[in-house]
């Protein structure tokens, strides 16, 4: 592995914890994650349920906002940024140009077009809708979804479709950081193999990755690195620690 | 980025005020009525920026002082104390520190209003098209041809058929009511568009068709707007940042998804996960 160029993200013991009001509790989700990612590859999350991995993905794009740690993003011009402490403006503006997350689930709204859902990333960069069509075709064909199921709501997709739709989303953007919470969770053989090639021409392009993946056989064919989350030991204890 | 507004420590207490009306009240007191002096502190040291094409959501129950903030910007009301800034052709507005005649022109050439009771943004007494006409009149457009075509295309831009433009707003329906206030309130093409409880008490599915003109006029004209609302669904939909009020205070600010899945707040936890 080649790692004299420098890492786009760089994450410095992370902590995520709840803390649940109603309750009264504190729920640990990540504990002292440490992990680099470089530009044109793959760092693979694994552990069992629990670990806090999708945690660490939502740190990142700060739909948690992190404990504790670090969380350095080097931007495209070279300016070193904590996510975890950022302004928020400048997190939408990444979220808009560099960053890109795909999910677990798609969230979409019920009455838009599959193509108008992939194609939002690029509508709010500013391009022009015809072009942003012509992009989101040549992606959603090279994810094996119908033409037929284009230009309708992916509402009554299958969970497989669905999944394609989420990820094109995240694709087409072109984005330098992608996160990706289990991306071929739900597809069968012939689907995860054409995922699988994108993913390895992503690479080829440049864009630098962070991916949970549970089946250990796409880790050893994508993964550039492994990072291994334990899930978090008792509340109790780590409070002792932060104390 | 350009910045649209700035809001610094905006306060507003309807009563006689007392020197512990701020130290006696607000979320940890559980009221924002103050004890000594029984003054209703609506608004608290709000602050909050705005950039263009921005869409903030302000969230909370009734009384929380959501709208408060929103009609003191838009001059429906006078605030205590604070300060706002409104930044637009490399100029900056002192708006609380501004004449009437000022401010009313601020109303009419730069910022756009859309009230949950369309009552309160129409001019029930003239026809759809005329109350686009009067706006219009208001912002030194007064050729007739090109108000009736402007009138025409926004109402055609809002859905409102063309050929009932000139009907009374009390025939149209409430959504369409809504519909005309929003296509008044753009007529001018405002740089601020404030939106206040707008999709309250429609049909789901109108309510939809709304959001989703609003979505495509951010869109299309980079409109900075203020949406302000008690329903998480709007905030999920519109808003990319949203601050949450309870009695006067904003508890809690952030991105609007890490507002909705990672609640800091106990009152904002509480009222995410009382979602339907």
């Amino acid at each position: 592995m080649n790692n004299t160029e420098q890492p786009i993200l760089r994450v410095e013991n992370y902590g995520k914890y709840f803390q649940l009001h109603e309750q009264g509790k504190i729920i640990p989700s990540s504990h002292d994650v440490n992990l680099d990612v470089y530009p044109g590859q793959l760092t693979a999350l694994i552990g069992p349920t629990g670990a806090g991995k999708s945690t660490v993905l939502k740190g990142i794009y700060r739909s948690y906002l992190p404990t504790s740690g670090r969380l350095l993003f080097r931007t495209k011009d070279n300016v070193e940024i904590d996510l975890a402490q950022a302004d928020e403006h400048l997190i939408l503006e990444l979220r808009r140009t560099e960053i890109a997350f795909v999910t677990q689930f798609l969230h979409a709204l019920p009455r838009q077009a599959t193509q108008d859902i992939v194609a939002q990333p690029l509508i709010r960069r500013g391009m022009d809708y015809s072009q942003a069509l012509n992009i989101v075709h040549e992606t959603l064909s090279a994810m094996n979804l119908p033409k037929a199921l284009w230009s309708i709501s992916p509402a009554t997709f299958s969970g497989g479709e669905k999944q394609r739709v989420n990820l094109a989303r995240g694709l087409v953007s072109r984005p330098r950081l992608l996160l990706l919470d289990e991306p071929t969770a739900s597809l069968d053989p012939v689907t995860t193999e054409k995922v699988i090639g994108l993913i390895e021409n992503l690479k080829n392009e440049g864009v630098a990755m962070l991916a949970i993946f549970h089946q250990p056989e796409l880790v050893e064919r994508l993964a550039d690195s492994v990072v291994k989350l334990n899930p978090p030991i008792v509340a109790e204890q780590i409070l002792k620690e932060i104390a | 980025m350009d910045k649209v507004l700035e809001v610094n420590n905006l306060s507003k207490v309807y009563g006689q005020g007392c020197a512990a009306c701020f130290e006696l009240t607000g979320p940890e007191h559980d009221t924002n009525i103050c004890p000594k002096c029984g003054s209703v502190v609506a608004a608290h040291n709000v602050s909050f920026d705005l950039y263009k094409g921005e869409i903030l959501g302000i969230m909370g129950e009734s009384g929380s002082g959501k709208s408060t903030a929103v009609k003191c910007l838009y001059f429906d009301q006078k605030p205590t104390s604070g300060r706002a800034s409104f930044f637009n052709d490399e100029k900056q507005y002192d708006l609380f520190n501004m004449n009437a005649a000022h401010q009313r022109h601020l109303m009419n050439h730069k910022f756009g209003m859309v009230y949950q009771n369309p009552h309160l943004g129409l001019n029930f007494d003239i026809s759809a098209g005329g109350n686009i006409a009067e706006r219009l009149l208001m912002s030194e457009v007064d050729h007739y041809g090109e108000i009736r075509k402007r009138a025409t295309d926004l109402l055609k831009r809002t859905e409102v058929l063309a050929e009932r433009m000139d009907e009374l707003p009390k025939n149209f329906s409430g959504g369409m009511q809504q519909r005309v206030q929003i296509a008044k309130a753009l007529a001018i093409n405002p740089p601020l568009l404030f939106l206040d409880e707008v999709t309250t008490g429609l049909d789901l599915s109108v309510q939809a068709a709304i959001l989703d003109l609003i979505l495509e006029i951010q869109q299309e004209n980079q409109t900075a707007m203020i949406v302000v609302t008690h329903d998480l669904g709007v905030i999920r939909l519109l808003a990319g940042r949203t601050l949450v009020m309870k009695y006067g205070r904003i508890i809690e600010n952030g991105l609007t998804d890490q507002i909705l899945e990672d609640p800091q707040h106990a009152y904002t936890q509480r009222l995410v996960a009382s979602a339907l």
